[in-house]
């Protein structure tokens, strides 16, 4: 069944759509991550136009994020001092996004940096992940016990404008968290990610945090984040579109849910395992895309 | 899928009404061609998916008869790659004015077997033909290059038709063409040229217009999202954010 996307101004199968929702949100609930890193690659393959992908796909984070943000906030995993403090930076940053968006786009260069953002970004992640899951695996067939958590101190404690962040028992500069809070929000606007898998290593690996309050927080600021992502882009350069996201979102609400069902059923190394898998074989197809001569090394904009 | 709109039985009666004006007034008789579409107006609605309008027209008199459809004019901005450092990145821009966002000919013989060269180049007949506008200060060879590459994007996106549809004749005087737009066709005002042509010249010409434009939801929507964008976004938030929460409740009981 086609329909007409009003702002995306293409012609798509709708049962298509639903199935992309479905097959992200499935991986999203498999995972715990957000899926939005693959959403917006697979909704450009099929022929959205990137602006409109971004948008609608941030759109879309704020559906499928926000169960696990209420429950984490009853739980009360939620640092609302660190929440509050990578949020203001966090909105600073998409709006930084939004305009950097504009300029790319018009100086041509906008697919590239999209790419080459993504290629870095998941090949990074993915790779970490992938090194961390196997040593995992191998410490569990070796049958040696994993080292206990310290609280390591890091530079982080000792620069200016310290804060107390109360519920991660932490005093630290504000400097990192609004440093990591602003290139998340420009990711988004430029990436429409919710930067879950950048948040989390940096707030356990750099700040310390304990990994509870990490988990609660950064769905707590992921919601936000793209909330404001969509509204501004609604606001200023018209992208965001309601079909469909709203298709997406309802492919994406059954997803979830087998996937978190799914996710029960297999062991956390293996599972961090095929995400890091996951990540780096979309890590590889993009920058193979870079790489490899195109069909034809032209292409047109058309403006209104 | 396309959806086809037949010819209906109104449309042929019109044919008919068309016919017998040709023949009794004077008037229409000076004219020599004349010719109307099943539909002036082309909706984008909800479930649109692409849609062939129907031309149908009188001629008086010999001679073969060509249509060029031209859609609403813009600025396209054509780019080459180049690899830089093993990466293929955009290097190279040219930017053309006065592009038709939409382009079709239709014609009863090949183009170059009934028109002229000159003639031809002069009402911009086949997409070869198009002039456009561009920027300034750019080598020739290079221009031609990006032109060459421009019409090749247009008609592998759908919007320049490659070939010259077929305009058949129903008897001596009455003929008809069918005219296919895909789903991505640009909205705006379209402008339909009929040509009557005899001995490689133009004998009689007529001209109609077409629309294209959204309408019903898709066009609320449009109109929504751009008038009122903080509102727009506003809502789109509110009802992920409401539809993600009441499926999480609703899966927690089941």
């Amino acid at each position: 069944m086609q329909i007409y996307l009003p702002i995306a101004e293409v012609s798509v199968d709708a049962f298509l759509l639903l199935g992309l929702g479905a097959v992200v949100g499935f991986l999203g609930g498999l995972f715990g991550v957000g899926g939005g890193f693959l959403m917006t690659p697979a909704l450009i393959l099929i022929g959205i136009p990137p602006a409109v992908a971004v948008a609608s796909g941030a759109n879309q984070i704020v559906a499928s994020s926000i169960s696990g943000a209420v429950s984490q906030w009853r739980k009360g995993n939620v640092d609302v001092t660190m929440g509050v403090v990578l949020l203001i930076a966090g909105v600073l940053g998409t709006g930084a996004g939004v305009v950097l968006f504009r300029l790319l786009q018009q100086a041509g260069h906008i697919d590239l940096v999209v790419q080459l953002s993504y290629v870095l970004l998941l090949g990074v992640v993915g790779a970490m992940m992938g090194l961390e899951s196997l040593r995992a695996v191998w410490r569990r067939r070796g049958g040696a016990k994993a080292p206990g958590r310290l609280h390591p101190h890091f530079w982080v404690h000792r620069w200016p404008l310290r804060m107390r962040f109360r519920r991660s028992k932490l005093y630290i500069s504000a400097i990192p968290p609004a440093a990591i809070g602003f290139i998340v929000g420009v990711l988004t606007a430029i990436m429409g990610i919710g930067g879950g898998f950048i948040m989390v290593p940096v707030m356990i690996y750099l700040f310390g945090m304990p990994t509870l309050t990490v988990v609660g927080t950064s769905q707590f600021q992921i919601v936000f984040v793209t909330a404001v992502s969509t509204l501004l882009l609604a606001a200023t350069t018209h992208t965001v579109d309601v079909v469909l996201a709203i298709l997406l979102i309802i492919g994406g609400v059954f997803g979830a849910q087998i996937g978190t069902r799914a996710g029960q059923l297999l062991r956390g190394e293996y599972l961090r395992g095929l995400l890091a898998a996951l990540v780096l074989a979309m890590a590889g197809k993009l920058a193979y895309d870079l790489i490899a001569t195109p069909l034809d090394l032209f292409s047109i904009a058309i403006g209104r | 899928m396309i959806v086809r709109h037949r010819p209906t039985r109104a449309s042929f009666s019109a044919l008919a009404a068309l016919a017998a004006l040709l023949l009794a007034s004077p008037e229409a008789r000076a004219q020599q061609v004349i010719a109307d579409l099943s539909r002036h107006l082309v909706a984008i609605t909800t479930g649109f998916a692409g849609a062939e309008v129907l031309l149908f027209g009188a001629v008086d008199g010999d001679g073969d008869v060509v249509v060029t459809v031209r859609g609403p004019e813009g600025d396209v901005v054509v780019r080459r790659k180049s690899q830089v450092n093993g990466m293929w990145i955009n290097t190279l821009s040219v930017t053309f004015g006065a592009v038709p966002g939409y382009y079709a000919v239709a014609a009863t013989k090949p183009i170059e077997d009934i028109i002229s060269g000159p003639v031809a180049e002069r009402e911009q007949i086949g997409a070869q033909r198009l002039r456009f506008e561009p920027e300034r200060n750019i080598p020739p060879d290079r221009i031609a290059l990006f032109r060459a590459a421009l019409l090749r994007n247009m008609e592998r996106d759908g919007l320049y038709q490659p070939r010259t549809a077929t305009i058949r004749f129903l008897g001596q005087r009455l003929f008809r063409a069918d005219i296919v737009f895909p789903a991505n066709v640009p909205t705006g005002l379209y402008t339909v040229n009929v040509y009557l042509v005899r001995d490689g010249q133009v004998v009689s010409a007529a001209t109609t217009p077409l629309s294209v434009s959204k309408i019903g939801l898709s066009a609320e929507i449009y109109d929504f999202a751009h008038n009122r964008g903080l509102t727009y976004g506003l809502i789109a938030v509110a009802f992920a954010g409401f539809a993600g929460w009441a499926a999480s409740r609703v899966f927690q009981r089941a």
